[in-house]
């Protein structure tokens, strides 16, 4: 199987095209993009909502052990039976797997900054919306880029499995090699989307790393 | 529903099924980890290297570890082992982490006080370190039990899925209902492992509940009693990065 892995990767008729390698990759990312940028755009404001203000949190706790627990083959299976086939029915099932990670990083993000930080920032004369943005926000970043960080890998995983309801992305090779029962083209898929993965994934730790707060303060 | 209701035989088997891939890979989970976790806790350099490998092996996408084990280990590509092994490295990868933090959570007084009346190293840690890092060790197991009930189902497609086979039935038949029923039954799943697991740790970590059982009686909260069981929002943001 490993050969015949590497025999695709080294024909270049697999690199070219609308089919080849780069132009999947490129299918991949951007689904992933849209979906993870929609999830933000939903989850963003409603996580600094009940970081800010404690409303609805044992709400939020509850549904996100809940979501986690939501099979995303069934979400998009579904979504596709009701809403029909095309980009929108899978990514809709995409964001919806990104918003969990996304609102509990905001939310742990607002909530865990120091109440006293907040104290002393309204007793020197700022307006909620100011503490939002000019507190609360940054302090928050780490917790938030590491729940934006949990997003996107969920979301590249899961972009894998859109192939089944016949959109393009990195699953194309792992569902076309199985119904052609050609198991290097598989592999071919698994390792490119891992690989995907662990890049993604590196990158975003350094980012993490670089706006962490201990880490700003050594380097001043 | 109808669908549920009317195949009640041919869910409860899926179901089982279902149950059987979820529940083998945590349990097997659960042990490697706490093997990894009382052997490397205490030495830096191993520990870094099983974190790091633990986090790579968490990246990698559901799918991509199970049609990518039968070539490693050379099961056939439809083989449950190849199921039952992916979510068992997960959970395992999940759960060291979450070993490692629990041990080094236990005050150290209480290790120079089980040290003091005289336990050998390989006793303080099973009797002594190991029941103080249930409460901790409970939490990520629900979180890895639930994340392995809404895996399992991505292995319909390669044949391998308990109630995910419902999605790829439905999907192929045009017939939503049937997936519906496929996702309620593994939401239920989901919530009763969750409970389960809660109420085993709160029976084996009675010391924990003790002050807020006897104090539930005039409303008040003793100081002592412990912090309720919602968890912290360092643990939410932390769990989000579980599920694929």
């Amino acid at each position: 199987m490993i050969n015949e892995m590497l025999a695709y990767f080294a024909q270049g008729a697999n690199w070219a095209g609308e089919t080849g390698i780069p132009a999947r990759l490129g299918e991949h990312l951007w689904y992933s993009f849209l979906a993870v940028a929609a999830a933000a755009v939903l989850a963003f404001p409603v996580g600094v909502f009940i970081g800010h203000t404690g409303v609805g949190k044992v709400y939020l706790v509850s549904a996100s052990n809940v979501l986690r627990a939501l099979p995303s083959l069934g979400i998009m299976t579904l979504l596709v039976l009701l809403m029909g086939i095309g980009l929108l029915p899978p990514l809709a099932a995409l964001v919806l797997i990104a918003i969990p990670p996304i609102l509990a990083g905001v939310y742990a993000g607002v909530a865990n900054v120091d109440p006293e930080v907040v104290d002393a920032a309204r007793a020197i004369g700022m307006k909620d919306s100011r503490i939002i943005l000019q507190v609360e926000l940054p302090l928050a970043l780490p917790l938030i880029l590491g729940g934006m960080r949990g997003a996107i890998l969920q979301v590249v995983a899961t972009a894998t499995i859109a192939a089944y309801v016949n959109l393009g992305g990195l699953g194309r090779y792992i569902f076309d090699g199985l119904a052609l029962y050609d198991y290097g083209q598989v592999l071919v898929g698994a390792v490119l989307v891992t690989a995907l993965a662990l890049v993604l994934d590196g990158l975003l730790a350094l980012l993490v790393k670089a706006v962490s707060p201990a880490r700003r303060a050594i380097a001043r | 529903m109808n669908w549920l209701l009317d195949n009640l035989p041919q869910a409860m088997g899926l179901t089982v099924e279902h149950l059987y891939l979820s529940l083998v890979p945590t349990l097997i989970g659960v042990v490697v980890a706490l093997g990894l976790g009382l052997a490397f806790g205490n030495r830096p350099r191993a520990r870094a290297i099983i974190t790091a490998v633990a986090s790579a092996i968490f990246t990698i996408p559901s799918l991509a570890l199970f049609v990518v084990i039968p070539s490693i280990i050379g099961t056939q590509i439809l083989d449950p082992l190849n199921v039952v092994i992916a979510l068992a490295l997960y959970s395992a990868s999940l759960l060291v982490r979450t070993v490692f933090d629990a041990l080094d959570a236990v005050a150290p007084e209480v290790l120079n006080a089980a040290e003091a009346l005289g336990y050998s190293h390989a006793r303080r840690r099973i009797f002594v370190d190991l029941p103080l890092a249930v409460a901790p060790l409970a939490a990520g197991t629900r979180v890895a039990a639930v994340t392995n009930v809404s895996l399992v189902s991505v292995g319909a497609v390669i044949g391998v899925g308990g109630l995910g086979q419902l999605f790829v039935s439905g999907y192929q038949r045009n017939y939503p209902d049937q997936i519906l029923a496929g996702i309620i039954v593994i939401l239920l799943v989901a919530l009763v492992f969750d409970r389960v697991i809660a109420v085993a740790a709160r029976l084996l970590t009675p010391w924990l509940h003790q002050g807020a059982a006897a104090n539930s009686g005039d409303g008040k909260r003793r100081r002592t009693s412990p912090a309720p069981v919602a968890p912290a929002p360092q643990e939410l943001a932390a769990s989000g990065r579980e599920a694929k």
